[in-house]
């Protein structure tokens, strides 16, 4: 029997976490990684950061020069795509027709931007962020650009304009829903987003779609439809960050059982004994929420793919980590610990006005999340208390003489 | 160019050189020096890049500022040479620093 032989698809952070935590754990057999991107394993979060503000050289991006993947002893594929899977036969199909088989094998496919469904939507040439080369391509489009209209007032779309309103630009940011970061923080902290970014000369429809975009000779014009009817922006820059979806054909086609998401459970095991999955491709059963989910962060591609590495290995880890999340705009450093959704009760320590505060969130009186502005010590206070699943009431929060820090220490003992 | 010298977990001694401008964790990755994680980038929200300051160096080094010092509450031994190796931009002065890396697995 020769030595076994392991493929991880997908050259991210979760691909490259499984490729080093099976190695750590002992695992002394084949390794390839398959990528379909034409670079090592990079960082994505500077891309819409300080990648595209230009303060950080590409080479940098990279999470490990190519000499650390010798001496890891995993054979990387570069843009290579992986066209089939065969789960019964054990066997990867890559387009260029070499087939790899596998005793085990890890997918880390990712995700990929939502395309804007309205017209001109293909043709005008809108700017998404999710690759080095989208980066690079908006960063280009950027230096050239006075006007730039952002549609999608999430993380991404926000993180772009507070870069280009640094930069001097002139930036509208065009959200359907009625306040910015809906999906993912509190009423509070949609509010001083707001605020935040008005102050910085951007202008927000809220409320808002986008019809239609056209190209001008001298621009793109986008049709706005708003609480307050129709109006048209010309602007010389169109970037969508409307949201992913993530990447679960491979799996689907192979017969993987799939629901928005490559569906896996606590251990990362997918509907195949010898397939797991990990990071933005997955819908998974979260330990620490106790419920199904797909969370799109760095902290979920690392612990998923910790988890499911221990998996291939015959392991039986459970993903329950806390999830926590970070977003930098201007000088505002937004941290998520937890997850703040379905609260029944905040609490709010700090200075909204100073942009140094905290909200904590309780649902049926236990701590759920914290998103913090500048309230660093809060943030690393509630990932502590969230992890040793501690009792602390919101009374506790709510007096500012309580040291949570200390508390979170002393829980802990 | 500064050279920077890590003590890995083993008491492997690697003395590298990185160049002004860039962390001391960036340092580390490029040189593969092991046992430095980094896996939020640099971004000051893991302390998986974790390592001690040699004690000739602490002065020249200094100490973390708040929300360095919030993040080294998850490393797992904290000393008070502890700091997070992202956060060290690498300058002519620490020319000769000489970091001990922490445990971050």
């Amino acid at each position: 029997m020769g030595k076994p032989s392991f493929v991880v698809v997908g050259g991210g952070q979760a691909g490259l976490q499984i490729c080093e935590s099976l190695r750590k754990s002992g695992y002394d057999g084949d390794l390839t990684l398959v990528a379909e991107e034409a670079t090592l394993p990079y960082q994505r979060p500077p891309l819409s950061k300080k990648f595209l503000a230009g303060e950080v050289e590409e080479a940098r991006l990279l999470f490990r020069p190519a000499p650390y993947f010798e001496k890891l002893d995993v054979t990387v594929r570069l843009g290579t795509h992986a066209s089939t899977l065969d789960a019964q036969g054990h066997t990867l199909t890559p387009s260029d027709g070499s087939v790899i088989g596998y005793d085990k094998l890890a997918l880390t496919l990712g995700a990929r931007n939502r395309p804007l469904p309205c017209p001109g939507g293909d043709t005008v040439g809108v700017h998404y962020v999710r690759s080095l080369e989208d980066s690079r391509g908006l960063a280009l489009s950027l230096a050239q650009s006075q006007r730039l209209a952002i549609i999608g007032g999430g993380f991404i779309g926000l993180e772009v304009a507070a870069v280009a309103a640094s930069m001097g630009k002139t930036v509208i940011v065009i959200e359907m829903q009625d306040r910015l970061l809906a999906r993912v923080v509190a009423p509070r902290l949609s509010d001083f987003y707001a605020d935040l970014h008005r102050s910085h000369d951007v202008v927000l429809r809220l409320g808002s779609a986008v019809e239609k975009l056209t190209s001008l000779a001298d621009g793109i014009e986008v049709c706005i439809s708003g609480p307050n009817g129709r109006s048209a922006e010309v602007v010389d820059c169109v970037v969508a960050g409307i949201g992913v979806q993530p990447n679960q054909e491979l799996a689907e086609k192979a017969g993987l059982t799939c629901d928005g998401g490559i569906l896996v459970d606590i251990h990362g095991r997918t509907s195949d004994p010898d397939i797991v999955a990990a990071g933005d491709c997955t819908m998974h059963d979260n330990g620490f929420l106790g419920r199904r989910v797909r969370l799109e962060s760095v902290q979920n591609a690392v612990d998923q793919a910790k988890v499911a590495a221990g998996t291939m290995l015959g392991q039986e880890d459970r993903y329950c980590q806390v999830p926590w999340f970070w977003s930098d705009q201007y000088d505002a450093k937004l941290q998520i610990a937890g997850i703040g959704a379905g609260h029944d009760h905040a609490v709010l320590r700090g200075d909204v006005g100073n942009a140094a505060f905290t909200e904590f969130y309780f649902k049926a009186g236990q701590l759920i999340g914290a998103d913090s502005i500048n309230r660093p010590q809060d943030h690393m206070a509630c990932r502590k208390l969230l992890a040793q699943s501690v009792p602390v009431t919101a009374a506790q929060i709510e007096d500012p003489q309580v040291d949570l820090m200390q508390l979170a220490r002393q829980l802990a003992q | 160019m500064p050279k920077i010298t890590y003590v890995e977990t083993s008491g492997n001694r690697r003395e590298c050189e990185v160049s002004s401008g860039l962390s001391v964790m960036e340092g580390a990755i490029q040189h593969g020096v092991d046992g430095i994680l980094a896996i939020c980038g640099g971004s000051c929200a893991c302390s998986t890049c974790h390592c001690y300051i040699d004690e000739a160096w602490m002065e020249a080094v200094g100490g973390p500022d708040d929300i360095e010092d919030s993040t080294l509450e998850l490393a797992v031994e904290r000393r008070p040479s502890s700091r997070l190796s992202c956060q060290i931009k690498v300058t002519d002065a620490l020319d000769g620093l000489v970091v001990e890396v922490a445990q971050n697995d």
